[in-house]
């Protein structure tokens, strides 16, 4: 799957980060003190399912699931979650 | 896939997504760098209401506000913050207190928290008290610790500002430890800007160059050390670099400002310009003064700009600058900021840092932000010291 981020990890928003849908952009943002990102549609997706609560495996199958035309989704998902890790916006839960 | 411009997001057209309250310009500290305008006590009188900070809030949201800072002065000086934090929490705004710590209490920390606020940026100024009660001109060193302690207890971010000036830069490495001590989440260092009372005190405030690479090398070491687990932001201070700064990321790009009488500004100091009216939000509606009011868009894009600006192919990266900060020190408000070196007035930034090295600190008393000196600077008092600067900092 990936040698970064095991398929039995949970993830979860960062402590004191906020994931909310924004009307007046049509899209998704991450808050959090000092700033904001605004996220794609395809991050938007993944971030939208890192609850603290599924899998890194649970959201790559659900992602295949709701978009079933997307070729190869796994590695998009995976190198979003890698990013969102990196970025420390995202953390995997003990 | 995301996009990040020092925090804020680039939109076309402009949306104001961050909006700063500045809710009153009271304040129990008399902090010699701060920003806000010399002449604040004109403000003191006409404070907008509950009601009308509420409207404010809602037509805001409406028009794709995120972010809101609650300052000042010292917003806690306010009775009614408990009720606007609730408001912006029922509106999904991301809410940020800015705060000296004075007038935080249990009961109100604990009604923030209900009210939905997400977070408290709490100033400090130094490891020693001596150090802190000097530049605030108050005793509130033992407070701040303990409101420290109140912003952890409630599961809130920590979220430290110091700002950094000569008579603290050189203990920044000890400032890092006290805030890693407290548990810091976010600490901001944020160099001195000489906007209002700090450019009144600029000689007195600035670094050499020598402790400013100094205090990055420092910074940097302790970000080696600290990893993730607490975020070190570096202002770096524009008066040491060679081109100036995107200020507030482009005039009425993603920024506005409602100050403690109403006034809708595009940002912080843009009252010392010339020609310019503000619109206040007891006349004009948010929408109105965002998209269509001159003030809006006097310098929004860069049809504005002059030459060297106006053909350099950097223009995108700092949009010419502060518009503040080149008139108050050249007079002329189009054009490029002094701080450029391309800029034909550079030399006057060249003498400052020059000066930097000569603090004459007998001749040159620090003049502390208190309603006081504000009178006498209003009344034309002090017209000595305000004589190097085109405008009213």
């Amino acid at each position: 799957m990936s040698d970064k981020i095991k398929s039995e990890a949970v993830v979860g928003l960062a402590r004191h980060y906020r994931f909310q849908w924004e009307e007046a952009q049509a899209g998704y943002v991450l808050l959090f003190p000092e700033g904001m990102i605004k996220l794609n549609g395809g991050a938007g997706e993944v971030i939208k399912r890192v609850d603290g609560k599924r899998t890194v495996g649970e959201i790559v199958a659900e992602c295949k699931a709701a978009f079933p035309d997307v070729p190869d989704i796994e590695a998009d998902v995976l190198a979003m979650l890698e990013l969102a890790l990196g970025k420390t916006w995202i953390a995997v839960k003990e | 896939m995301a996009q990040q411009n020092n925090g804020a997001v680039l939109n076309h057209p402009p949306k104001p997504f961050w909006l700063l309250a500045e809710i009153t310009y009271r304040c129990p500290l008399h902090c010699a760098f701060c920003y806000n305008p010399t002449d604040y006590a004109t403000h003191t009188q006409n404070e907008l209401s509950t009601e009308q900070w509420i409207k404010v809030l809602r037509d805001a949201r409406k028009m794709g506000a995120l972010q809101l800072g609650i300052s000042g002065g010292e917003p806690l000086l306010r009775d009614d913050i408990e009720e606007i934090v609730a408001e912006a929490g029922s509106l999904g705004y991301y809410s940020n207190l800015i705060t000296s710590g004075v007038g935080l209490t249990e009961k109100r920390i604990a009604e923030f928290k209900r009210g939905g606020l997400d977070h408290i940026q709490l100033s400090m100024h130094d490891i020693t008290k001596d150090i802190n009660n000097f530049i605030t001109d108050t005793n509130t060193f033992e407070l701040k610790k303990k409101v420290a302690a109140m912003i952890k207890e409630y599961d809130y971010p920590m979220v430290l500002n110091v700002v950094i000036h000569r008579y603290n830069i050189e203990h920044i490495g000890e400032i890092l430890e006290m805030a890693e001590a407290l548990g810091a989440d976010f600490v901001e260092l944020a160099n001195t800007q000489y906007y209002g009372w700090s450019l009144l005190n600029r000689s007195q405030l600035m670094p050499t160059r020598e402790q400013l690479i100094k205090a990055e090398a420092i910074t940097n070491k302790f970000r080696e050390r600290v990893g993730s687990k607490m975020k070190v932001f570096f202002v770096v201070p524009d008066y040491y670099s060679d081109r100036p700064k995107k200020c507030m990321n482009g005039w009425g790009e993603v920024f506005m400002i409602v100050t403690a009488n109403g006034d809708v500004l595009p940002c912080h100091s843009a009252r010392v310009l010339p020609g310019l009216e503000f619109p206040n939000v007891r006349d004009q509606g948010l929408e109105w003064v965002w998209n269509e009011s001159p003030t809006f868009n006097k310098y929004r894009g860069d049809d504005w700009m002059k030459e060297p600006c106006r053909t350099c192919p950097e223009k995108e990266k700092d949009l010419g600058g502060c518009r503040c900060q080149t008139y108050l020190l050249t007079g002329d408000a189009e054009g490029a900021d002094p701080v450029c070196s391309l800029s034909s007035t550079h030399d006057v930034i060249l003498q400052a840092i020059e000066d930097a090295k000569n603090p004459q600190l007998a001749s040159q008393p620090i003049l502390f932000r208190n309603d006081k000196n504000s009178q006498k600077i209003i009344s034309g008092d002090l017209k000595d010291v305000l004589a190097p600067f085109h405008a009213l900092p």
